[in-house]
């Protein structure tokens, strides 16, 4: 019970810092910039995207249907927003208190060590979701405003109710929130290494922009398979009917295996470090 | 783990210091534990996964040949895997434009879901294809992209092609074409002759490779296999002669349905295969009516193929289909259409000859820097013929003379100048 009082206390004292509620913005916004622009672009009846199908995933489609501009703004912040936000705050979690001081404190109370972390990356967690919601929100609340709503399209080719869709873009939330443990798992363990917040968060993000890039790299395509972002976009695959399973298993293993690895480095980390400040 | 039983190493105590350390040490083994048990997993799984090949009882080449023949195999859903390499260079954006001139200007009046502009990705690279298939007038065969789809979907009269990316639609009705057809030009008339000039699935590959099997061929059955969790027997089929560049092939077919499940071309020069198609996932149950259901999506634009402009265009992408069918195939010449097209020698030797009716190839002081650039990536020969430049893949070599005679074939560069040197 004490676990859930301290993590309640986590959850209240990260999602209303001021830092965090300009990440939720910023990602709230993104959705509006994406659909006022192709609002603009299309007013004259052309399609969005040129036509010839670039620009993320599913543009093309949102002027027939605003749900569509949920997978879109997905789509657009999965690559760098969101994990630069998830970024920020795992990579705050251990070593912004030990910055502000406050982490011996944390550590008088008699809930232990790996209790703390565990707190830290349940929280670190559920602001993934968070902030996927929030993009996804936002995104349809838009999507409703500026486009028609209906029966939708799925990408190969059969029909499916707005119910279902409605559905398939919440389970596509669940997946992109999910897409993200790696990347906290390994911001929490930045976060063990180092009493700066900054260095912790810098460190984590820089990371992030590292892996995008080489990904980008054929010459390493054998060594891609185990980047954490590689199969990021694979939640595209749920609108495929029937939904193609293969890589979204694989991204949830390789999340899993993310999380198993760099959790549990944090915590030998964590467990054994002097805490001085 | 007690919270504070590492935080004893002030006490000063040299082997107190000493244990303390070896144990903040011994938490390490954790996470490295988990990287080596992943790893054991990711390198023993497949390992396991592909022993045990299936007891299944003895049968001759012939019969299961005849067996191939006679699989009646009406409803089916699955998905394949195809990968191509031919050793081309990887044109990237340049294989696109290329896909887009065939279907006769895809920046034009082309869209980009005419099938045959979809047609050269196949050529290079891994690609993922969904089949459903429910009796003669239901088919969908769809091309997972990344984040996109494009879906041919044949049901009764007819043929809708689906490109998500760009939100387009081709679409022709077959009740209307249907008088062209039988014309007896042969042509192909719409993306439905289209797509299954297309060999994409094990089984159109199998069908391709047994029309080749006569006195030069040698056919035997090498063992058995799983392929996507069934039994399969393995037919293996080799040209006698000497001079093609087909290695072997080897198709691997359902001991129950007789359904190729999985094709493999491995070239005569050794290395990865060049075309290895196979079922990773089948289904013999009924596909779901919904599947076969296509209807335009608001907003799509949608191209008609009976519009006799567009008829023009896919004509002449249906030229550009049936030489990309060649590739895969490999016993095949490119297209009966062309001009002038004789076959020399039998079999696997077979070398397609035909006049252009031009002047070669754009020489360097003619053609520039497309002229440069074609020279760059062919070999200059010289012989009896005269001189022409022999353009090589892993599979078919085509040797283009200066006077403007194209011979192609799976046959090796010498075969090539040999046919050209005894037709001169």
């Amino acid at each position: 019970m004490w676990t859930l009082g301290l993590l309640r206390n986590e959850l209240g004292t990260t999602l209303r810092r001021w830092r965090t509620l300009a990440l939720l913005g910023v990602l709230a916004a993104v959705p509006v910039l994406v659909g006022i622009a192709i609002r603009i672009e299309t007013s004259d009846g052309s399609s969005a995207g040129g036509g010839g199908g670039e620009g993320p995933a599913f543009i093309a489609q949102i002027t027939n249907n605003g749900l569509f501009l949920v997978f879109t703004a997905l789509a657009a912040t999965l690559p760098f927003f969101l994990p630069m936000a998830v970024g920020v705050v795992a990579g705050d979690a251990i070593a912004g208190e030990a910055n502000a001081g406050t982490l011996r404190y944390l550590l008088v109370a008699p809930a232990g060590r790996t209790r703390l972390l565990l707190t830290k990356y349940a929280t670190t967690l559920a602001f993934c979701l968070v902030a996927t919601l929030v993009v996804a929100a936002s995104a349809l609340v838009v999507g409703a405003l500026l486009f028609p709503l209906g029966e939708l399209t799925t990408i190969s080719g059969t029909r499916i109710s707005f119910g279902e869709g409605l559905l398939r873009a919440l389970l596509i939330a669940l997946v992109v929130a999910a897409s993200l443990i790696g990347v906290a798992a390994l911001g929490l363990f930045v976060s063990t290494l180092t009493n700066s917040g900054i260095a912790a968060m810098a460190t984590t993000v820089g990371l992030l922009i590292t892996v995008q890039i080489l990904d980008q790299i054929p010459q390493l395509h054998a060594l891609q398979p185990y980047f954490f972002s590689h199969y990021w976009l694979s939640f595209a695959d749920l609108m495929r009917d029937p939904v193609y399973w293969d890589d979204l298993v694989r991204n949830l293993g390789l999340q899993a295996l993310y999380a198993a690895v760099f959790g549990s480095a944090a915590w030998a980390r964590f467990t054994a470090k002097d805490i001085t400040a | 783990m007690a919270p504070y039983e590492s935080d004893d190493s002030t006490t000063g105590d040299e082997a107190d210091d000493m244990r303390a350390g070896r144990r903040k040490a011994t938490r390490y083994v954790v996470p490295v534990a988990v990287v080596g048990l992943a790893a054991a997993t990711i390198g023993l799984v497949p390992a396991f996964a592909g022993s045990g090949d299936p007891d299944l009882p003895e049968v001759s080449a012939q019969q299961l040949i005849e067996k191939i023949a006679a699989s009646d195999v009406q409803q089916l859903s699955g998905t394949v895997k195809i990968s191509t390499d031919l050793g081309l260079p990887d044109l990237g954006g340049l294989e696109n434009s290329l896909g887009g001139a065939a279907a006769g200007g895809r920046g034009g009046s082309g869209s980009s879901a005419d099938p045959s502009s979809k047609l050269l990705e196949l050529a290079s690279g891994t690609h993922t294809l969904r089949v459903a298939s429910d009796g003669e007038d239901k088919q969908k065969l769809s091309l997972l992209d990344k984040a996109a789809e494009y879906s041919v979907i044949h049901n009764g009269d007819e043929v809708w092609a689906y490109d998500s990316a760009s939100n387009e639609v081709y679409h022709t009705d077959e009740a209307a074409s249907g008088s062209a057809d039988s014309s007896g030009k042969g042509s192909g008339d719409g993306p439905k002759d289209r797509s299954k000039d297309l060999p994409a699935t094990p089984k159109d590959l199998a069908e391709e490779a047994l029309k080749a099997a006569d006195g030069t061929t040698s056919v035997t059955v090498d063992g058995t296999a799983q392929v996507a969790g069934r039994d399969a027997y393995k037919l293996l089929i080799k040209p006698k002669q000497s001079g093609s560049t087909v290695g072997a092939i080897s198709v691997a077919v359902d001991a129950k349905t007789g359904l190729p499940l999985k094709f493999t071309l491995t070239p005569a020069s050794g290395g990865a295969a060049v075309v290895d198609a196979g079922f990773t996932e089948v289904s013999f149950s009924k596909p779901a009516a919904s599947t076969f259901d296509f209807e335009p999506p608001k907003g799509a634009k949608v191209t008609e193929g009976d519009e006799p402009a567009a008829r023009d265009h896919a004509d002449k992408g249906d030229k550009g289909g049936k030489s990309g069918k060649g590739l895969p195939g490999g016993t095949e010449g490119p297209g009966e259409e062309f001009q002038g097209l004789n076959v020399i020698g039998e079999g696997w030797n077979s070398i397609a000859r035909f006049d252009t009716g031009g002047e070669g190839l754009p020489t360097q002081e003619a053609g520039g820097d497309a002229g440069r650039f074609l020279e760059s990536l062919g070999d200059q020969v010289s012989g009896r013929f005269g001189s022409g430049t022999v353009f090589s893949t892993r599979l078919v070599n085509a040797l283009i003379t200066d006077d403007g005679k194209v011979y192609a074939g799976a046959v090796t560069k010498d075969a090539l100048v040999k046919a050209a040197n005894e037709a001169k």
